[in-house]
């Protein structure tokens, strides 16, 4: 959609100058700018900057060795360590099977395409909550998976692992949505060309294809981590919680939130908090850069 | 992953094979838990499975306070997104991209946080605490804070679906109409709002189920009291954690069957938007072929 409205007429070298003024023209003459700032400045001012403003004001308010006490107790920093090494995982994981389903839906033709096309977008539409209760019904012992992997020492629900496994499931179309649109835009001339001069398939892979996909593949892995670092419904599920061991920190802010222990739950919380917004503007970074290449 | 097999031309037995390993994750992670929701929801027979439902005046009313929070949520939604992708796809002002970029901050803020920081301002103890108290106005632990808490988590939704599509088709007809003698309602009414139909659509159908879904924030507002703040989502939470399984599966597979239902419409709508995106681009191909010959002719 940003490329078609690229190609028209406005955007090509000769005629910016005019598109400029066009700009600016039309600003004066659409109606509706006061309308929709007053609607949008609202909405963003009262919904976004307001409460996230107050939560960090009132973890700033207990003061840097405050703040410290408050976030970095033992079982906080075990909710941190389990937070990210399970992101990681699950990010990792979601990158390396999203692309690979990335690459069989942008490349290779088969009946059912549209379908498993389909399929990919699940776990945007379903709800967090339904997610953690099934995987946590599959990975018990009497479960359809479990029966298999519970003998075999497989404890895929309540632990570790149950974790991980959620946060692929909501964290896998992100990394697929991001890699395939690349992957359908590149060139094959030059892939042909590669194998044409006698580069292997694995040469023609590391040295054309990966270079062009790899800051969508990047880009994917973030989006995939911002989204496992904050995920809460699904593993709540299926994680256990048990403290210092699979208590993954937006579990701990809702176990502080219901001691009433305010001053934890926030601190807590504004660690995550800067976590997740450092992850967009990483994202938003990328992103730019990955639209700057495409043209 | 056998990076080594891949390469423009797959052969047939490659193709074959990385169609099987793709089916595999996407079964794996995806088909097999959404089959087992239905099949565990409907192992003891529809009947139980009403019964699970209906009979249960808890689970009626989450089903009925999702009902209730869901629409308003995504009708803020639709006039926050209208409005937002109006002024940033048609005007340029300071602020513009700084205002883009906080549109995108509700998705990559744990719903928790968000929830918390709902708290901190009109709960109790919060900010605005006391002056509710004083008011007699309840907005954590009830509607109001569900409300909320829906509405930030689906913010972006809807700007998001619109902001490229109303880019791509240019203000060239709003500008025409305005020429025209119309209105700014009318201009939005018979101009815009058609030409940005199907990606509205989407938006809402995206919001809808994200709203009705919506676990981590509505968990932290609602204070989780059964028969009272529940949603849906909650209420699925609630029966696993009394050990009452199959009901709790019951609930979720009405999620479940709203999420496909969502899914299908979403394919449905991205088909259209697909068609218009052409529709778009032929007719700017042609109008451009128009200027190049009038050009010539100019220039002959």
């Amino acid at each position: 959609m940003i490329a078609l409205a690229d190609n028209s007429a406005f955007a090509t070298g000769a005629a910016r100058p005019a598109a400029r003024i066009t700009r600016r023209r039309h600003a004066a003459v659409l109606p509706g700018f006061g309308t929709s700032l007053a609607i949008t400045s609202l909405v963003v001012l009262a919904l976004i900057v307001f409460p996230l403003a107050v939560l960090i004001l009132r973890a700033a308010s207990l003061g840097p060795a405050g703040f410290l006490a408050a976030a970095w107790t033992p079982r906080a920093r075990a909710a941190y360590a389990v937070s990210l090494s399970a992101s990681l995982i699950a990010a990792a994981a979601s990158s390396l099977l999203g692309l690979l389903v990335a690459w069989v839906l942008a490349r290779v033709s088969f009946p059912g395409r549209r379908i498993l096309d389909a399929l990919v977008d699940v776990p945007l539409a379903l709800p967090t909550a339904v997610a953690g209760l099934v995987y946590s019904a599959l990975y018990v012992k009497k479960g359809w998976l479990g029966q298999w992997l519970v003998p075999l020492g497989i404890q895929g629900a309540y632990s570790y692992l149950g974790i991980v496994l959620v946060l692929v499931f909501v964290s896998l179309p992100f990394a697929i949505r991001v890699v395939q649109p690349v992957i359908e835009s590149l060139d094959r001339d030059t892939e042909e060309a590669a194998r044409i001069l006698g580069a292997s398939r694995l040469q023609t892979f590391l040295r054309v294809v990966l270079p062009a996909i790899l800051p969508a593949v990047v880009t994917g892995f973030a989006m995939a981590l911002a989204r496992a670092l904050g995920e809460y419904g699904s593993v709540v599920f299926i994680s256990g919680n048990m403290p210092f061991k699979t208590e993954i920190a937006p579990v701990l802010i809702v176990a502080r939130l219901e001691e009433f222990a305010y001053a934890e739950a926030t601190t807590v919380a504004v660690l995550l908090l800067a976590m997740s917004l450092t992850l967009l503007v990483v994202v938003n970074t990328l992103q730019q850069r990955l639209v700057r290449n495409a043209q | 992953m056998a990076h080594a097999h891949f390469s423009t031309n797959h052969s047939k037995p490659l193709a074959t094979l990385l169609v099987t390993a793709a089916v595999g994750v996407v079964g794996l992670v995806i088909v097999v838990p959404l089959a087992s929701v239905f099949y565990e929801a409907f192992a003891r027979g529809p009947g139980a499975w009403w019964a699970a439902l209906a009979h249960d005046p808890d689970t009626r009313h989450a089903i009925w306070l999702s009902l209730t929070v869901a629409p308003v949520a995504v009708a803020i939604n639709t006039v926050f997104g209208i409005a937002a992708a109006w002024l940033v796809a048609r005007f340029r002002f300071p602020g513009r991209s700084l205002l883009i970029s906080l549109f995108d901050v509700p998705f990559s803020v744990s719903p928790v946080v968000a929830g918390l920081a709902l708290v901190l301002i009109f709960g109790r103890q919060g900010l605005l605490g006391p002056t509710l108290a004083w008011l007699d106005w309840k907005i954590i632990f009830s509607w109001p804070g569900l409300v909320l808490a829906t509405t930030f988590v689906t913010l972006p939704l809807v700007v998001r679906e619109l902001i490229p599509v109303m880019e791509a088709i240019g203000p060239e007809e709003e500008m025409a109409a305005v020429s025209l003698g119309a209105s700014g309602w009318q201009v939005f009414t018979r101009v815009t709002l058609p030409n940005i139909r199907w990606a509205l659509l989407h938006g809402i159908v995206l919001a809808n189920a994200r709203a009705m879904g919506e676990f981590g924030a509505v968990y932290v507002v609602s204070g989780h009291i059964a028969g009272v703040t529940d949603t849906m989502p909650l209420r699925v939470e609630k029966l696993f954690q009394e050990y009452r399984q199959p009901a709790s599966m019951a609930v979720a597979s009405v999620l479940a069957g709203l999420a496909l239902v969502t899914l299908v419409a979403k394919v449905v709508i991205e088909r259209r938007l697909e068609a218009e995106a052409r529709d778009l681009e032929a007719a700017r191909t042609l109008g451009d072929d128009q200027n190049t010959r009038q050009l010539e002719g100019a220039a002959a």
